[in-house]
């Protein structure tokens, strides 16, 4: 027998945990990585001749929140409609008896690995407002993501905008009984995998879910019942402020043009729920204000910046009437009397 | 000794059988006792021999009777009698019996030589030899109990799957699938210095379509799983232990009716 080196044994391990697609339509290409909750296999879906990439719950715990909790994603993935999140093809348990669903395969880099890449201040900016547009509909479908961060955003070639891993998001209370994702999807999953769904689902208050660094102070002391959007807000903040800072370092408070940037990530990321922006459309309001030169909410100015930015944002105007204010006194004093 | 008819059965990913070794190795019936032993010996001798070697910087010969030693008074029920499976795993237990072993042969001055009626294991040590070629720079690196603990496992799981690999060649020869174990023999046990082949690649080699390298290699990753799944459980002392091994070895974690 030949010697079985530490490599092999990875392989062995990994190919005894592969899953069992024998008597499904898919057919096993490669394994993408590790996700929230189970692994990500690359599959071919050979009805539809299309590669998809299916998400394997690895883990069958004994109380099965984790099972519910993939569920759960499939079902609020389905209900999500934008271009910004990835679409749920297919739910349904494998013949080992493992959950899985299959989605859209994203071919594109994390938000982590890209960040350093040479881009505009504007450019960057404008990517953030991507970032925000699927989280938006999110929130007005009642539904929270909890897990924002720069390693669950994919940016595909032609720069469009995925955000992944819904495997935590929460459905608010007060759109629960009303959203059509306690509704109509969860009759729908559960005759698929034949497995009951719980809900909502349910994160035990006191449990904290989430990603130190990103996620919002009352996440981390695990005050489910509170969060609401502004949880979302306090984690786009913080990506904000890391795509700001991974290539230049930093945003410093050196002059008015970055005073107003700071603000606006510090209220993205304050503390206190309140202090915070009410909604993510008036978190890119503000950006969107700034890329206008526009006043931002975030930033009570002076007089004095005011000026300073005013002149700023119509330089040109300015410089063409002083032009022609000039213009007009050579003419007076140069005119032969 | 090691997985014998556990090929090709249900379709369930994990096996149904609930025989354990521990169990059996404390049974009255000698044939029982026997045939539990074998299945632990086969498991665990290597990686106890690997372990005195390296970790106690045993030579090779007074290793080989330390082993012996071991395994002798496993056999006497001097160790799994005393085995409680709520406190430790099988394989902890095992390693710190080792401990006990060599400290004690070594407190004594000189160690006692067993006696011409002695049980005497037919162990391939050489073999064990050549593989500590490989290990021990691996060992050295080692500074934390916990450190040897994980050390001890993966040699463990390399005896467990080594076993498992050997008897899922042989079941696939007597099935007539040796493409099936070839295929899996090149793509996940060989070490190619350029990586893996393609599917594509292997199925001109081989003269198949590329879809049947894709079945033929879930065929016999199938087949290893149930292998090891079947004979982890065997060496486990309880339904509790089994799912934490089968977790940390392929993990997986079995659910309630599997």
């Amino acid at each position: 027998m030949n010697w079985l080196s530490d490599d092999a044994i990875e392989r062995l391990r990994e190919a005894g945990s592969e899953p069992e697609l024998a008597g499904t339509p898919y057919r096993m290409l490669e394994r993408l990585g590790r996700g929230g909750m189970g692994t990500v296999y690359l599959v071919e879906d050979s009805r539809l001749n299309r590669r998809v990439a299916m998400k394997v719950l690895e883990v069958a715990d004994s109380s099965g929140d984790l099972e519910q909790r993939l569920l759960r994603e499939a079902r609020v993935l389905a209900q999500l409609e934008h271009p910004g999140i990835v679409p749920v093809h297919d739910v349904g348990t494998l013949p080992d008896g493992r959950i899985f669903y299959a989605m859209k395969f994203v071919q594109g880099r994390r938000l982590d690995e890209i960040a350093r890449d040479s881009a505009s201040l504007p450019e960057r900016l404008r990517l953030f407002q991507k970032i925000c547009e699927p989280i938006a509909i999110a929130h007005s479908l009642g539904v929270l993501h909890r897990d924002l961060k720069p390693e669950n955003i994919m940016v595909g070639p032609f720069g469009e905008v995925l955000v992944m891993d819904w495997g935590i998001a929460k459905v608010l209370a007060s759109s629960a009984e009303s959203s059509p994702i306690n509704n109509e999807v969860s009759a729908i999953a559960a005759a698929l995998t034949g497995i009951p769904l719980k809900t909502p689902p349910i994160t035990a208050q006191g449990t904290v879910v989430g990603t130190p660094g990103y996620m919002a102070p009352e996440q981390a002391r695990g005050e489910i019942a509170q969060l609401d959007q502004r949880a979302d807000i306090f984690s786009l903040g913080a990506i904000l402020k890391f795509l700001l800072s991974a290539r230049d370092g930093g945003v410093s408070a050196a002059n008015h043009s970055t005073r107003r940037l700071s603000a606006i990530i510090a209220k993205a990321t304050a503390p206190a729920p309140s202090s915070r922006y009410d909604s993510v459309q008036d978190f890119t309001g503000d950006i969107a204000a700034y890329l206008d030169g526009l006043p931002v909410k975030a930033y009570p100015e002076t007089l004095l910046e005011r000026t300073a930015r005013l002149i700023s944002r119509n330089r040109v105007a300015i410089v063409l009437v002083l032009a022609y204010l000039l213009a007009r006194v050579l003419l007076i004093l140069w005119r032969p009397h | 000794m090691f997985g014998d008819g556990t090929i090709g059965g249900g379709d369930g990913r994990f096996p149904e059988t609930r025989w354990s070794a521990v169990s059996a190795a404390r049974s009255d019936d000698p044939a029982e006792r026997r045939r539990a032993l074998d299945l632990l010996i086969s498991a665990y001798w290597k990686p106890v021999y690997k372990y005195i070697r390296l970790h106690w910087n045993k030579p090779s010969d007074e290793a080989q009777d330390l082993t012996q030693e071991f395994f002798t008074r496993l056999i006497e029920k001097d160790f799994l009698d005393r085995f409680d499976p709520a406190r430790a795993r099988l394989r902890t237990y095992l390693r710190v019996c080792v401990d006990g072993v060599v400290a004690n042969e070594s407190k004594a001055a000189g160690r006692l030589k067993r006696g011409g009626d002695a049980l005497h294991l037919s162990l391939d040590f050489s073999a064990a030899e050549i593989e500590l070629t490989r290990v021990a720079p691996a060992l050295r690196q080692i500074a934390s109990p916990g450190s040897i603990e994980d050390w001890f496992e993966k040699e463990w799981i390399r005896s467990l799957f080594t076993l498992g690999v050997e008897c899922l060649r042989e079941e696939c020869e007597r099935k007539g699938k040796q493409i099936h174990f070839r295929l899996f023999e090149i793509y996940d046990l060989d070490d190619a210095p350029g990586g893996r082949r393609s599917y594509e690649d292997l199925a001109r080699e081989f003269g198949i379509a590329a879809t049947d390298v894709t079945n033929y290699l879930a065929f016999a990753r199938r087949e290893f799983r149930r292998i090891v799944l079947a004979e982890l459980r065997k060496i486990c002392a309880t339904e509790d232990e089994f799912r934490r091994e089968a977790r940390s070895v392929l993990g997986l974690d079995p659910r309630d009716n599997d």
